[in-house]
């Protein structure tokens, strides 16, 4: 290395470690605030300030968001989200007052409304979740338990709701949090008997359909059955009745025809005749007397 | 060694780069300080000086001849060249990341310093440079499509109004509708939509009874899950518009199958019995016109002269009949008959 170089490239080195040193220093006064964070600046262990701080229905742009400075090594940043965070609840298995389970899942929304309460009292919104889950979870069990199984799969199910969104809500104030939303993710039978009867349920129900259906089906089938044959009886007797003894006589020869199979169709069975001459059809066999 | 003396004076040609390096280099002899003398001089002269400073000499020399062999035009220093290649990257820098390409499906969001400071719409934008503005651009055409349950091969069961369990398969559309919502309102927008989605569908099935979820008001649950989705996502001010809901499956689970085929059995083999009770009703009805008919006209011709019909039809019939019958005749005073009886079997035998 000669000295001119070594030198120029000292200097440039100096230059560097300044320019970074000024970089730190910039960036330890100040720091940006993005819009999905709330800044807590803690001044001596002590929360002191918040920066871009949640309040209802601000326009982004017009928020707290932005350029923020502090004191260098004084001040310390807690970023703490603002966005509307969620958590779910452990599958609950919940018994309504006609003894029924079913098993819930449910999901909250929240978000962090009061960053300086929040970091005091819980610290991290996953500590936040952590102690709201499982209050969560026991005003779920008394508000569904409360009531019989069909009103929970009924549209009352929305006061149930309210309900227990108040209840978690008067909780997570004191974590400086808002419940925006609970809801019902799921509402299940549990696995093994309960919903193996409810299949069962299911399946007589539906047999007992198929059969009613058959049923029904025989019945329609019979009734035109016999309004057929009502029909046609009307008809024969409407024709037929205008002269019974000629109906007689000409049924009898369609008759005599068809026993002797003499109508085209073949008539089962041998006939014999044995006539004695006194018969009507041999009268004119003995010729006249 | 050396040091001390190069030390107080090198620092000036660095501080004043441009300067008399450049112009010694340029002019070929230069004037400038005492600085330029090494260069001037020729290396010999200064020779004597000490190893120290003759490397020093030999490494600039060398330096220098590279770069005369090298473009054989005036010397840039290396400084400046620096400062060049440092003012291009800066400058390609400020180009490159204040103008933004935003495609017709994009809208580009624009955080200044942290905050949100509007949003460009499709075009060619631009904004200020890097660390100041940052440009997020997103997709706001582009329907997303959200399948529950996931891949469609498990079952995905829900309970019904009238208590029963429904196998149901259902699709979510959406899009963006304003991006900067989306981006900062939630901390995690598209498991949310997915969330909603489920409990909507869930809450509404709830409301309906098995046979109306698996058919005639299967449109009707889709629009009301898409409103109350809709509603809800709102509430919680995600910048997200539902396009549809789609329900692609609405089966009964797989346990209890086969008793719904029953029943569809059932009312194939219902619609089969009303199908031959009308065919017998029909086929009945047709026999009992056809044969009423005939005897009405039988009867026009037997009351024209019905005494003589009468006889006719009665020769005729036994005429046929007696003609295929055999045939045995005897005295009626309890005598013998005037032929014997045939044997057993008088029909010759049938082939």
């Amino acid at each position: 290395m000669n000295v001119s170089d070594n030198i120029a490239s000292r200097t440039v080195i100096g230059w560097a470690i300044a320019a970074i040193a000024a970089v730190i220093l910039f960036s330890s006064i100040f720091a940006v605030v993005p819009e999905t964070k709330q800044a807590l600046v803690v001044r001596f262990g002590k929360p002191d300030t918040v920066y871009n701080a949640y309040r209802a229905n601000e326009d982004f742009g017009k928020t707290g968001a932005g350029v923020m400075w502090k004191i260098p090594f004084i001040d310390q940043i807690i970023w703490i989200d603002k966005r509307v965070r969620d958590f779910d609840m452990e599958r609950q298995s919940v018994l309504s007052t006609d003894q029924l389970r079913l098993e819930v899942d449910a999901y909250a929304r929240y978000r962090i409304v009061d960053p300086l309460r929040m970091s005091i009292t819980a610290g991290s919104e996953r500590r936040v979740e952590e102690s709201l889950r499982p209050i969560l979870g026991s005003s779920l069990r008394n508000e569904l338990g409360k009531r019989p199984f069909a009103a929970l799969l009924s549209p009352e199910r929305g006061q149930v709701m309210d309900n227990i969104q108040t209840r978690l809500n008067r909780v997570a104030r004191q974590y400086g949090a808002e419940i925006v939303d609970v809801r019902i993710k799921r509402a299940d039978l549990p696995d093994g008997t309960p919903l193996d009867s409810a299949f069962n349920r299911m399946r007589t129900a539906r047999e007992q359909e198929a059969r009613s259906i058959l049923a029904e089906g025989r019945k329609q089938a019979q009734i035109i059955t016999a309004e057929a044959d009502a029909q046609a009886a009307g008809t024969y007797a409407e024709s037929f009745n205008k002269d019974a003894d000629f109906y007689n006589f000409y049924r009898a020869m369609q008759s005599y025809r068809m026993t002797f199979g003499t109508d085209g169709t073949e008539a089962p069975g041998s006939s014999n005749l044995i006539l004695s001459p006194g018969n009507e059809y041999l009268r004119e066999f003995r010729g006249r007397r | 060694m050396n040091d001390s003396d190069n030390s107080g004076t090198t620092p000036r040609p660095m501080l004043s780069e441009g300067g008399p390096w450049g112009g010694g280099g340029s002019g070929g002899s230069g004037g400038g300080g005492d600085d330029d003398n090494p260069w001037n001089q020729p290396p010999r002269g200064r020779a004597g000086r000490g190893p120290t400073g003759r490397s020093a000499l030999d490494e600039l020399m060398r330096r220098g001849r590279a770069r005369f062999g090298g473009r054989g035009g005036p010397e840039p220093e290396a400084g400046r060249f620096v400062l060049w290649a440092v003012g291009g990257l800066f400058l390609i820098w400020i180009l490159w990341t204040s103008t933004h390409q935003i495609e017709p499906q994009q809208r580009g969001v624009i955080t200044r310093l942290g905050s949100y400071a509007g949003t460009l719409e499709p075009g060619m934008r631009f904004s200020f440079p890097a660390p100041i503005d940052i440009v997020t651009k997103i997709d706001i055409e582009d329907i997303r499509v959200k399948d529950i349950p996931e891949g469609g091969k498990t079952q995905n069961l829900m309970l019904t109004g009238d208590q029963n369990i429904i196998d149901l398969a259902y699709s979510v559309r959406w899009n963006i509708r304003d991006p900067e919502l989306y981006l900062y309102e939630l901390a995690e927008p598209d498991e949310t939509v997915a969330e909603v989605a489920e409990s909507a569908m869930r809450a509404e099935i709830a409301r309906v009874a098995l046979n109306d979820a698996m058919g005639p008001q299967r449109s009707q649950i889709e629009a009301r899950v898409q409103q109350r989705m809709q509603e809800v996502l709102d509430s919680y001010r995600s910048g997200v518009t539902v396009q549809g809901v789609a329900i692609k499956q609405a089966d009964p689970p797989t346990a209890v199958v086969e008793a719904f085929k029953s029943v569809s059995a059932a009312q194939q083999q219902a619609q089969a019995y009303l199908n031959e009770a009308r065919a017998y009703s029909q086929q009945l009805g047709a026999k009992a016109e056809g044969e009423a008919a005939a005897f009405d006209k039988v009867y026009a011709e037997y009351k024209l002269a019905p005494e003589v019909t009468r006889r006719r039809m009665y020769y005729e019939t036994m005429e046929r009949v007696l003609a295929k019958t055999d045939k045995t005749i005897v005295e009626a005073p309890n005598v013998l008959p005037y032929l014997p009886l045939p044997p057993a079997q008088p029909k010759p035998a049938q082939p």
